[in-house]
């Protein structure tokens, strides 16, 4: 039987840009239909995963997720080194965790010297994540920014409390910025428009819809994400037609849930639960629309990289 | 898609008799349309009109009911493509897998699992639905033996499979009060089991080994009397099933095409070779529109990340999950510990007690109902100010689980400090941090 296929009608896709130094750029973003609805259009871009790194060892990680890193969690440029060579990282995320005004509170300089070091150690694409504290972000993005000119990181969060001095500070010194808005689409379109009047180029942005995770609930940023597309692609919204990062590791394995112990409450193998939540909501990210997910687990990783190249399959 | 109030008049007999309750065919039909009148109220409305009115006023996907009892579900009857568009109506059902080709222990021990597995979540008991059963050895008796024995272990719908329609109905002599959903009619078999559904009264499944064959297997189980269809389109590569999910429900919503109107049924158990990689599928198809999942064995660390997804998925989008009202104790407290009030918006509640847990200080959280509304939304719309907040207090019981008066609230309800202290008499109001992830630090600095 002949059946009746409907057809989205399409009228923009989602803007390529090109992340990380220049003789080993990555593209990503590209896609002119739902995210892996290849039938209907094309996906030239799969979505890229960045393994995490923290810039200090990490305090309340559960066993599962300090395994795979044990013998190099002390020394951010190893750890990064370790997650390219030993799991095929195509980014790293290093997330600045001890410049917490709250926690350790490493000065700028400090933050920004060892972020130096990594990004002269790897030459993946470098995303450089801080702690969303709008001042403390703007002392030590700023001079990340500067210490690391020409390096291409990938800055953020850029968010509308901060936004002028970081983006200046990434104008100036060639990196690409990552607004973060929370969890609403006119939001995010609005501090799009206002990086685009600070001068940041369309293609050196990136959209965080700020995520979360199996555990504390995904159906807001699911459908904000579902929400975005749909403005880029099917109503020609230029501003919402940027690619989406999710900053997701530490939404799931932070949740109560992966750090209960094996068998507790009928939830099974602690491990494995926390590496399967960390996927799955990995999973129902990339159907709402990421381009980029950062995630943590080695094991979650290859899970989500097979489910890619399944989905995108010819 | 349903009936303007003049397409509706243009199948009426048009004499005006009045004996509808209405002086016209016309003011009938518009009664009709806007679902204020029965069909049946008509004596004279031809027979033709009839199936034409119902069809037309079908859901573009059929609801399907399978089971009898508590755990009956509900699958299909889905209205849209994207859950912000309105409320995704049925939660994808999951099913564990059951094979007479298993040995007694394995059985006993998926049952019980089966059972046992269930999660407590914002209030609602999350849990698999269903349990599959195969005939692997294809010998009737083993069969009927086999779904005799699960339908006396536990009260959960069924699912039998087997392509040949004496294996079914051997296995329908023991349960088909339960309404089990029989898997599946094929080009081949189509008629004979088309008898077994019609005469057992049971849902059927309809399976192709494309989208094409599929809907042309659906028109004739539909002829054939059968109304109550899940649909496989035999895919099982995970590009393939995907794309099927989502064509069937898009031609069955924007085509309207009825030979694909009904929920699926999927198979993650026969497209992985490992658990893992099985669970990821099955929360592909939660998201993307599988009706029902059949999972090849029900483990804990996969049952509850995917029952808690479907619950994220299938919320509706305009009325935010809410979490219990009332006095949440985190990290045993005891009379002296801190005391936090939020709102019973549930992500709220997640994030907060979670903070407070890392934060390893005891204390004790105050939910207070605000409609599921976060903090900044339940003040502007004065579901979270200072005399409702008092009120609650007062009424919560904390006073007699603490010996101190102080209460700590939300850093963005700073505004209403000084009508709590006026309302809750005795009481110092402390402002806390606006952010979530402030908490641990917050608390800490409070008790050094
Ligand atoms: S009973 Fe039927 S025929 Fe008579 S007025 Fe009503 S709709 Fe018309």
């Amino acid at each position: 039987m002949a059946i009746e296929i409907p057809k989205t009608p399409y009228s923009g896709k989602v803007r390529e840009i090109k992340l990380g130094k220049e003789a080993k750029t990555i593209t990503v973003g590209g896609e002119n239909s739902f995210p892996f609805y290849v039938f209907e259009g094309a996906m030239p871009h799969k979505p890229r995963i960045a393994m995490e790194v923290l810039d200090s060892p990490p305090q309340e990680w559960p066993q599962a997720a300090i395994e795979p890193f044990v013998d190099v969690i002390n020394d951010p440029i190893t750890w990064a080194k370790k997650c390219i060579h030993t799991y095929g990282a195509e980014m790293i995320a290093l997330q600045l965790v001890s410049t917490d005004p709250n926690g350790m509170n490493r000065g700028a300089d400090e933050a920004a010297a060892v972020v130096k070091k990594v990004s002269d150690a790897i030459d993946v694409p470098l995303i450089v994540w801080g702690t969303a504290n709008h001042e403390k972000d703007t002392q030590v993005l700023t001079k990340v920014c500067e210490v690391c000119q020409n390096k291409r990181l990938i800055i953020g969060p850029v968010e509308e409390k901060n936004y002028k001095k970081i983006a200046a500070a990434a104008i100036g010194y060639k990196h690409t910025v990552v607004a973060s808005s929370p969890i609403d689409i006119n939001l995010a379109k609005q501090l799009n428009i206002l990086l685009g009047n600070l001068g940041v180029a369309d293609d050196m942005i990136l959209m965080d819809p700020t995520v979360s995770g199996i555990g504390y609930g995904m159906e807001y940023c699911y459908s904000v994400m579902e929400r975005m597309r749909m403005a880029g692609l099917t109503q020609q919204d230029e501003k919402l037609q940027l690619p989406i990062i999710c900053n997701l590791a530490n939404e799931v394995w932070k949740s109560k849930e992966v750090h209960l112990p094996d068998n507790e409450n009928n939830m099974g193998n602690a491990k494995n639960r926390g590496i399967l939540m960390e996927a799955m909501s990995a999973m129902a990210l990339l159907l709402a629309g990421g381009d980029v997910i950062i995630m943590r687990h080695p094991e979650a990783i290859k899970l989500i990289k097979e489910m890619v190249a399944d989905l995108t399959a010819s | 898609m349903a009936l303007t109030g003049i397409q509706i008049f243009k199948l009426l007999p048009k004499t005006n008799c009045g004996k509808c309750g209405v002086p016209t065919c016309l003011a009938f039909a518009m009664n009709l349309a806007a679902g204020k009148a029965e069909l049946s109220a008509c004596p004279f409305v031809t027979e033709e009109a009839r199936v034409q009115l119902a069809e037309a006023s079908a859901p573009p996907i059929r609801p399907v009911t399978i089971g009898t009892g508590v755990t009956t579900f509900k699958v299909g009857g889905e209205t849209v493509m994207f859950r912000h568009e309105k409320k995704f109506e049925n939660p994808t059902a999951i099913a564990i897998l059951i094979t007479d080709a298993m040995s007694d222990a394995e059985i006993t021990d998926r049952v019980n699992k089966f059972n046992k597995y269930t999660y407590e979540r914002v209030g609602l008991k999350l849990r698999a639905n269903a349990i599959a059963i195969k005939s692997e050895s294809g010998d009737p008796a083993k069969f009927e033996m086999l779904v005799e024995k699960i339908a006396k272990a536990t009260d959960g719908a069924l699912i039998l499979i087997s392509n040949q329609p004496d294996i079914l109905a051997a296995g329908l002599k023991v349960c088909a009060d339960r309404k089990p959903l029989l898997y599946a009619a094929t080009m081949a078999n189509a008629e004979a089991i088309a008898k077994l559904a019609r005469e057992n009264s049971c849902p059927v499944a309809a399976k192709g080994a494309s989208i094409e064959e599929v809907a042309e297997l659906t028109s004739i189980l539909n002829k054939a009397g059968i109304s109550d269809i899940v649909i496989d389109s035999g895919a099982r590569t995970v590009r393939q099933a995907f794309q099927d999910q989502i064509i069937i429900r898009g031609s069955a919503l924007q085509k309207k095409f009825k030979p694909l109107g009904f929920p699926t049924i999927t198979f993650p158990c026969e497209m992985a070779g490992n658990p893992m990689k099985e669970a990821l599928i099955a929360s592909m198809f939660v998201a993307k529109y599988a009706g029902i999942i059949v999972l090849s064995d029900l483990q804990g660390e996969v049952l509850f990340p995917l029952v808690v997804e479907r619950l994220n998925i299938f919320t509706d989008p305009q009325r935010p999950l809410a979490t219990t009202s009332g006095i949440y104790e985190i990290n045993n407290p005891n009379e002296k510990s801190p005391v936090l009030i939020t709102t019973n918006f549930s992500l709220t509640y997640f994030i907060v007690s979670g903070e407070i847990e890392s934060s390893k200080v005891p204390s004790y959280l105050l939910v207070m109902d605000t409609e599921g509304l976060s903090v900044m939304t339940a003040w502007a719309a004065g579901k979270f100010v200072a005399d409702l907040m008092a009120t609650f207090v007062k009424k919560s019981g904390i006073e007699g689980k603490i010996k101190h008066r102080k209460l700590i609230i939300p850093g963005y309800s700073a505004t209403e400090s000084g009508g709590l202290e006026e309302g809750l008499n005795g009481w110092e109001i402390m402002v806390g941090p606006r952010e979530g992830s402030h908490i641990p630090a917050y608390l800490r600095n409070l008790r050094d």
